[in-house]
């Protein structure tokens, strides 16, 4: 059997889907107070759930490439290009912690009732019509400093992919032990629509 | 009414969406993504208010025309699969409820305003990168990309600076 396989788009994509979507919501990703409270430090819940599934693919793909099942070769891996890349993760981080979301949890939070969550979908589109309009001005700094096409972190450092994922599996534990406490399930309530219009200092948990 | 399931172990949650994310590799060669459907919901949309502008734009020009519907593509099944999952994940939990989350010690208004104002930075920033959390953070860092982790280390020095500026405004 050769891998990628040839699978229909509409059920690979239902699949893929259906899974990230379910596993976001059981992390607790609907709540864009769950998610914002990481970039507080009061939650490591996100670095935990990133840097798990991260790995458990990485080591996955690894494994099918080693075995020759399923190369890198064979695989999409996104080209840097430097200032684009960077400045883009700065956009969706600032996003996040302004709005609450990034474009796949806002969804997960509208999926499971959230207004906000679908205020900041639309606010996504806004956004999108905005970077249309102004795209031709941005190019020259878009495609600045492409790094070579595909590349790994492996290549970049010159060291076996083995290394690189041993590296990634003790930062993980080394942050998973140190913050081990850290879970504010119990914080996170968002406020019904009974209670909405009441402006600060609405009762807590009062529905 | 009854509460809430708690939610998962963050360990298994994240093991799931690993093996999710690796399945879909398996399937179809590429990882999991989201901005790639709004980007073309957006193009969808913006070619409905205005036809003429948005096939000589030129981020949008050639996803849009007489033959070519943006949203015919991948992401938007997985898309739709990702709001079916989540919709079952949280009913079955208990926690579907029509609620406003955000920071807790501002209005409704101003909550759903930061919403709105973070969604769009956020779309902006994810087609700068050509992706956002789960497109390039995290189908990204998975292949071990380099591109993958430039983004989360932008992505997580800028959110934790705007979140600990934006702290006060949380119980």
């Amino acid at each position: 059997m050769t891998l990628p396989m040839t699978i229909s788009s509409v059920a690979s994509g239902l699949i893929g889907g259906l899974i990230f979507g379910f596993a976001l919501e059981r992390a607790g990703f609907a709540s864009g107070c769950k998610l914002t409270a990481q970039l507080r430090f009061k939650d490591w819940a996100v670095f935990k759930v990133m840097f798990t599934a991260i790995l458990v693919c990485a080591v996955g793909l690894y494994v099918l490439d080693l075995a020759g099942v399923m190369t890198f070769d064979s695989i999409y891996i996104p080209t840097t290009y430097f200032w684009a890349t960077l400045l883009g993760g700065v956009g969706v981080g600032a996003g996040m912690a302004i709005g609450g979301y990034c474009p796949g949890t806002s969804v997960v939070s509208f999926m499971s009732g959230r207004i906000d969550g679908l205020v900041f979908f639309f606010g996504l589109l806004f956004g999108t019509v905005g970077f249309a309009g102004v795209y031709e001005r941005l190019e020259p700094l878009l495609d600045a400093l492409p790094g070579p096409e595909a590349q790994t972190v492996p290549e970049l450092l010159h060291v076996p992919t083995w290394v690189v994922l041993v590296a990634l599996i003790a930062v993980a534990v080394t942050v998973g032990w140190l913050t081990r406490d850290k879970s504010s399930q119990e914080v996170c309530k968002p406020t019904s629509l009974r209670d909405a219009g009441v402006p600060m200092g609405a009762p807590r948990g009062a529905a | 009414m009854s509460s809430p399931k708690p939610l998962w172990n963050p360990y298994l949650a994240g093991a799931l969406l690993g093996l999710g994310l690796l399945l879909t590799f398996v399937m179809t060669g590429h990882g999991l993504g989201a901005s790639g459907f709004t980007t073309r919901l957006s193009a969808a949309v913006s070619h409905t208010v205005a036809p003429t502008a948005t096939e000589s734009n030129a981020y949008f020009g050639n996803m849009v025309g007489e033959d070519v519907n943006p949203l015919d593509s991948w992401i938007t099944w997985q898309v739709i699969g990702l709001a079916i999952g989540a919709l079952i994940a949280a009913v079955s939990a208990g926690r579907f409820k029509i609620s406003i989350d955000g920071p807790n010690k501002l209005r409704i208004s101003a909550r759903l305003l930061l919403a709105f104002l973070g969604g769009a930075i956020a779309a902006f920033g994810a087609r700068m990168s050509l992706g956002c959390t789960s497109g390039l953070g995290l189908s990204g860092a998975a292949t071990l990309a380099t591109a993958g982790f430039l983004f989360l280390i932008g992505f997580f020095a800028t959110g934790a600076g705007f979140g600990l500026l934006l702290k006060r405004y949380w119980r």
